[in-house]
C-alpha cells in the first residue's frame, strides 16, 4: 500500500510538473504564499467533524435550538481555525540555510533562518523522519537547526524540507514544501588508523624564535615583571602600574601534507588519509600546509585553516 | 502526498497545561450538568476529578487498572440503581459525564486529551437538553473556551503565556466564529418531524396538575420561573380581571379536587358580551392543558375544547407553544344548567360534618337567594379571622372543618376548596377552577409575564340567570393577591432574594428571556419556512435554505480569506516624513511630479523658495543620506529628519 502510494507520488511528480512545481529546487529566500500552502483536515479533524455531525443531528432531532446554536458555534470555530492555520504559515520566509561541518556518515547541522512579520506558534520543520517544532518571534529572525544525515563526501544538495503546522486546534494541517537550491559540503571521513606523515621530521619542527616584539596587550603589574616591560605612558593614566604583555614564543612543528606523497593509494583512501593527518595536525595545534592537485594551501593554523583544507579535500573530484 | 509518518504517539507526554485545562473543562461540564444530576453523583465525580488532578501534579504516573475498572463498574451500577436504566436522556447524560471524568484517569497521551476534549464538548451540549434558557446557553458556550484552550495547549513550541492569557485567543476564535454560527443556526434546515423517537421526558412535571388538594400548590407558588407570556390585541384587562383558566374541577373526594377529561362532549353554551383577542406563548409544561384567559370562545389549532370550556391540546406541551385565542371577558356561561347538574352539588359522604352543617344553615337562613349565601361565605372569610399564608398548618381528615374552624390560615387552594364545599352544602352548584391569576405587565415589551408562582385557584358558582359566575374567595381575605399579584400577597414570608427591587429587576429582565424563548428556542421548521416572507417568498424550502447557507458561508469564507491573506506593509517612517514635506510644499504649489526623484524635486523646491533654500538643501542631503547611505538608517537620524520636517515652515516668519 505504502509502496504503491509512493510510486503514484513519483509518477505524479514526473507527469504533472505544473502541479508539483513546489518540489523543484528554488533559490533562497523562499517566501510562503497562498499558492504553495496546502491544507487538509488532520485525522483528529475528521473525527471531530464526525462528532459535530452527531451533535448536529441530535440537536435537530430533539428540536433543541440552544444545542444547535452551540454546535454551530463549535463548527464555525473549527472552520475558522483553518484560516488561522493558513495564516500561521502565510508570509513566512526562509532567508538562508547555513550548513555546519560534518564528515561523511555523520549528520550535518543545517541552521535555517526564518523571517516572520508576526508571532507564530507551533511551526514544525520536517526533514526526513525528524520533526522540529519552533515558535517565531515577531520581528527578529529565528534560527532553527535541523540535522541532515550524510553518506559520502562532497557536495550534497539540500533535500526537500516540509514546513507544517496544525496550529491552533490540531484540526487542520497546513504545510508547504521548501526545496532550497543549495548544496552543503560534506567533509571526507578520515581513515581510522594509518602511518604518520613522512614529512614530520625534526627539521620541520623548528623552533619559531618568536621573541615577541609585537605588543599584544597591557596587564596589571605582577611582582617579578622586568622593569623595561612596564608601560609607562598607560600607567600614568591609571592608579596601578601596567605591564606590556608580549606574545609568548612557542614551538610550532611544521607539517607539509602532500597529495603526491601518497602515490600508492587509491583515490578515496588518499583523501581519507589526508583527512586523518589534518585532524591530527589540528589536534596537535601545529602548523601545516596542504598540497592537492590544482590547489596549494599554504602553511597555517586554526579552525579556519583547517576548514579550508577540509573543504578542499571534500571538493576533490 | 502528505507522506504521513506514524511517530510513536504513546511516547509523547501530555503538557501539564493541557491536562490542567482538560480538568478545568471537565469541571465545567460537571458544574453545568449539576442541576439535573443527583447530588451524590456530582460530588463523587468531583472528588475523582480533583484527586486525579492532584495525583498527576504530585505523583506523575498512570492510574492502575485495578482502580479504573472498579470505578467504571461502580458508576454503571450507581446509574442503573438510581435511574433503573442506562438509556434515555437523564441516565445517558449521567453515564456520559461519568465516563468523561473516568477518561481523565487514563489520559496519558495527547490523543487521549483530544478524545476527552471532544467528549467534553458533547457533554456540554447535554446540559442544554434539560434547560434551554439564555443564561444557561451562554454559560455552556463559555465552557467551549477551556475546551479550545486545551487543544491549543497541546501544540508544541508556543510563546509562553499565563493560563488566563491562554483563554483570550480561544475566546477570540469563538467571537470570530459567531457570525458564521448565527448564519448556520438560522439556515440549517430544521426537521419537521424527528428522525427517531424524542427522548423520554423526565417524570418531574411542572405547572398545573389536574388534581388539587389544599397544600399541594406550595411548590408551584414558590417557583418563579415564567409559565407563559401573553400579548393582547388592544388593551390588556385590568390586573384584577387577569384570570387564566386551566382546569375546571368538579369532583371532590374529601381530600382533593380533580378534573375529569371527557372527550367528544360538546362545549356548553356561551353568550359573549365582551371579548378579548390575545396570544399566549406557553413554556413547556409536559401537560396537555392550555390555559386561556377567562372563557375561550373557540379552541386554537391542534387543541380541542372540552365540555366545560377547558382547552386540551392533542399532545403534551413538551416544547414552547404559541397559540392565539379569543376569549369572553364578560359573558354568560351555560345560562341553562344541563340536566346532569347534580355533579356540581355532589359531596363525599362522611367528610367535613361541621362545614356541611354551616352550609345547610345558610341555605335555611337565606332561602333561595344564592348570591346572598355566597356573600355570607365571603363575609366569613373576610371577618372570621382568616389569614393568608403560604405556609399553613397541616390539616387532618376533615380538612375543611379543620381549616374553617381550626387553623384558619391558608392560601388560594384552601379558600377555593372551602368555599366550594360550603356552596355545595348550601345547595348551590359550585366548582373549583385552577389556573393563573395576575402576572407582571412588561411595559417595554407590551406583554404580560405569568410565572408559575402566579398559579391560583378560585371558584365558580352557578346562579340562575347569570350562569357560572367567578368568585375568588382569596380576594376576600387578601385583596392584594388579586390586585397586586402573588408576590405582594406573600408579604414578608419570602426569602430575601425575592425582595421588591430584585423582583422588579427580574420582571424587567424577562423581556430578554422572552426574546430568547421566542426568537431562538421556538425557531422551528415552521418559523424557518416563513423566514423569507418579508422578501416575498412565502415558503422557504430545504433547497433554498441550503443554497442560502452555501452563499452565506462563502461570503464568510471570503471575509475570512481576506483577513488571512492580508499582509501588512512594513511601515517606513522615512517615506512618511517625506510625504509630510511634500504635503507642506504642495500648499505652496510645489507639487512633486510623477517619476520625479526626491533630489530633483527638493532642488526645484529650493529654487522656488529662495528664503528656504538652505533648509531645503539640508533636508535633501539628510534624506539622501538616510535613504541611500546604509541599508538600515539609524532610528535617531530618522527621528531627527522627521523633526526637521515637522519644524519646517513654508510661510515667511515675521522678523
Amino acid at each position: 500500500m505504502r509502496g504503491l502510494l509512493q510510486r503514484l507520488q513519483r509518477l505524479a511528480e514526473e507527469r504533472l510538473p505544473a502541479l508539483t512545481r513546489y518540489r523543484r529546487p528554488e533559490p533562497l529566500p523562499i517566501t510562503l504564499h497562498r499558492r504553495r500552502i496546502y491544507i487538509v483536515p488532520s485525522g483528529f479533524g475528521l473525527g471531530f467533524s464526525l462528532l459535530l455531525l452527531v451533535m448536529l443531528v441530535g440537536a435537530l432531532n430533539y428540536g433543541n435550538n440552544a444545542a444547535l446554536l452551540l454546535t454551530c458555534l463549535l463548527g464555525a470555530a473549527a472552520a475558522a481555525s483553518m484560516l488561522v492555520a493558513f495564516r500561521n504559515l502565510d508570509g513566512l520566509r526562509l532567508e538562508h540555510v547555513q550548513a555546519g561541518h560534518a564528515v561523511a556518515g555523520e549528520a550535518i547541522e543545517l541552521v535555517c533562518t526564518f523571517h516572520s512579520g508576526r508571532l507564530r506558534d507551533a511551526v514544525r520543520l520536517d526533514l526526513g523522519d525528524t520533526s522540529t517544532a519552533f515558535a517565531l518571534a515577531g520581528t527578529d529572525a529565528t534560527r532553527v537547526s535541523v540535522h541532515l544525515p550524510t553518506r559520502r563526501r562532497g557536495w550534497q544538495p539540500l533535500p526537500r524540507l516540509r514546513l507544517w503546522t496544525s496550529w491552533p486546534l490540531g484540526l487542520f494541517r497546513a504545510w508547504s514544501w521548501l526545496h532550497p537550491e543549495q548544496s552543503v559540503l560534506v567533509w571526507p571521513r578520515p581513515e581510522a588508523s594509518g602511518p604518520p606523515p613522512r614529512a614530520m621530521t625534526e627539521d620541520a619542527r623548528h623552533m619559531q624564535l618568536h621573541r615577541g616584539e609585537e605588543l599584544a596587550a597591557v596587564r596589571d603589574y605582577r611582582a617579578g615583571d622586568p622593569q623595561r616591560h612596564i608601560a609607562w605612558k598607560p600607567s600614568a593614566r591609571h592608579d596601578d602600574l601596567l605591564v606590556k604583555d608580549f606574545e609568548q614564543p612557542r614551538s610550532q612543528p611544521q607539517w607539509r601534507l602532500d597529495w603526491r606523497q601518497l602515490g600508492g593509494l587509491e583515490h578515496e583512501a588518499r583523501i581519507a588519509r589526508l583527512a586523518r593527518w589534518l585532524n591530527e595536525a589540528q589536534a596537535q595545534r601545529c602548523s601545516y600546509s596542504l598540497w592537492l592537485p590544482g590547489n596549494d594551501i599554504g602553511s597555517g593554523t586554526g579552525p579556519r585553516h583547517y576548514a579550508r583544507c577540509m573543504d578542499a579535500l571534500a571538493g576533490l573530484p | 502526498m502528505i507522506g504521513r509518518k506514524r511517530r510513536s504517539a504513546a511516547q509523547v507526554e501530555v503538557p501539564r497545561r493541557a491536562f490542567d485545562l482538560l480538568c478545568l473543562s471537565t469541571a465545567f461540564v460537571l458544574a453545568v450538568n449539576a442541576t439535573h444530576l443527583p447530588w451524590w453523583l456530582t460530588a463523587a465525580l468531583a472528588v475523582v476529578l480533583g484527586s486525579r488532578w492532584w495525583q498527576r501534579r504530585h505523583y506523575p504516573g498512570r492510574v492502575p487498572q485495578a482502580i479504573k475498572l472498579p470505578l467504571l463498574t461502580l458508576l454503571t451500577l450507581a446509574i442503573v440503581a438510581y435511574y433503573g436504566n442506562l438509556f434515555g436522556r437523564a441516565p445517558g447524560t449521567a453515564l456520559g459525564i461519568g465516563l468523561l471524568v473516568l477518561k481523565l484517569l487514563e489520559t496519558d497521551t495527547p490523543r487521549d486529551v483530544r478524545v476527552g476534549m471532544s467528549f467534553a464538548c458533547f457533554t456540554l451540549m447535554t446540559a442544554l437538553l434539560f434547560d434551554q434558557s439564555m443564561v444557561r446557553t451562554l454559560v455552556v458556550a463559555l465552557g467551549l473556551v477551556p475546551a479550545l484552550a486545551t487543544l491549543r495547549a497541546l501544540q508544541p513550541a508556543q510563546a509562553p503565556t499565563g493560563m488566563a492569557r491562554g483563554f483570550v485567543p480561544a475566546l477570540a476564535l469563538l467571537a470570530a466564529a459567531l457570525p458564521l454560527a448565527l448564519l448556520a443556526f438560522v439556515l440549517v434546515p430544521r426537521l419537521s418531524s424527528p428522525l427517531w423517537g424524542a427522548p423520554g421526558r423526565d417524570q418531574a412535571r411542572t405547572g398545573l396538575s389536574d388534581r388539587m388538594s389544599p397544600g399541594a400548590f406550595t411548590e408551584l407558588l414558590t417557583d418563579d420561573r415564567p409559565a407563559m407570556r401573553v400579548t393582547f390585541e388592544g388593551e390588556p384587562p385590568p390586573p384584577d380581571q387577569r384570570y387564566f383558566r386551566a382546569f375546571v374541577m368538579g369532583h371532590y373526594d374529601g381530600v382533593s379536587w380533580s378534573y375529569a377529561d371527557v372527550a367528544n362532549a360538546p362545549a356548553v353554551a356561551l353568550e359573549v358580551e365582551q371579548a378579548s383577542a390575545y396570544r399566549i406563548h406557553l413554556l413547556p409544561t409536559h401537560r396537555r392543558v392550555l390555559p386561556t384567559l377567562d372563557v375561550p370562545i373557540e379552541a386554537p389549532e391542534g387543541a380541542a375544547m372540552r365540555r366545560d370550556r377547558v382547552v386540551i391540546a392533542a399532545r403534551p406541551v413538551d416544547d414552547a407553544l404559541s397559540y392565539s385565542l379569543r376569549s369572553a371577558t364578560r359573558y354568560r356561561l351555560e345560562p341553562e344548567l344541563a340536566a346532569r347538574h347534580q355533579r356540581w352539588l355532589r359531596l363525599p359522604a362522611g367528610f367535613n360534618p361541621r362545614t356541611l352543617a354551616l352550609g345547610q344553615s345558610w341555605h335555611q337562613q337565606h332561602g333561595g337567594d344564592d348570591a346572598a349565601i355566597a356573600r355570607a361565605a365571603l363575609a366569613l372569610f373576610h371577618d372570621g379571622g382568616f389569614r393568608y399564608t403560604l405556609a399553613p398548618a397541616p390539616l387532618g381528615r376533615d380538612a375543611m372543618d379543620d381549616f374553617l374552624f381550626g387553623t384558619r390560615e391558608g392560601y388560594c387552594e384552601h379558600y377555593a376548596s372551602a368555599f366550594t364545599v360550603l356552596m355545595r352544602a348550601a345547595g348551590i352548584p359550585a366548582r373549583v377552577v385552577t389556573g393563573y391569576q395576575g402576572g407582571y405587565w412588561n411595559k417595554l415589551g407590551n406583554y404580560l409575564l405569568v410565572r408559575n408562582s402566579d398559579a391560583h385557584a378560585w371558584s365558580e358558582v352557578w346562579l340562575a340567570g347569570r350562569g357560572w359566575v367567578r368568585v375568588d374567595p382569596t380576594a376576600a381575605v387578601r385583596p392584594e393577591r388579586v390586585s397586586l399579584g402573588a408576590t405582594a400577597a406573600a408579604g414578608d414570608q419570602l426569602d430575601w432574594y425575592r425582595r421588591d427591587w430584585l423582583q422588579q429587576f427580574r420582571n424587567r429582565w424577562d423581556i430578554v428571556n422572552r426574546w430568547w424563548d421566542q426568537g431562538v428556542v421556538a425557531f422551528d421548521a415552521l418559523r424557518q419556512r416563513g423566514l423569507l416572507t418579508p422578501f416575498g417568498i412565502r415558503d422557504t424550502d430545504t433547497g433554498t435554505l441550503g443554497l442560502l447557507l452555501a452563499i452565506g458561508s462563502s461570503l464568510f469564507v471570503a471575509i475570512g480569506l481576506a483577513w488571512a491573506l492580508r499582509r501588512r506593509q512594513p511601515r517606513d517612517p522615512l517615506r512618511e516624513a517625506l510625504r509630510a514635506l511634500e504635503h507642506k510644499l504642495a500648499r505652496r504649489r510645489i507639487v512633486r511630479h510623477a517619476g520625479e526623484g526626491p533630489q530633483h524635486y527638493l532642488r526645484r523646491a529650493a529654487r522656488a523658495m529662495p528664503t528656504r533654500r538652505r533648509q531645503l538643501t539640508e533636508l535633501m542631503q539628510q534624506y539622501l543620506e538616510l535613504r541611500y547611505a546604509s541599508d538600515e538608517p539609524a532610528p535617531e537620524s530618522v527621528h531627527a529628519f522627521r523633526r526637521a520636517v515637522r519644524d519646517f515652515r513654508t510661510t515667511n516668519v515675521v522678523k
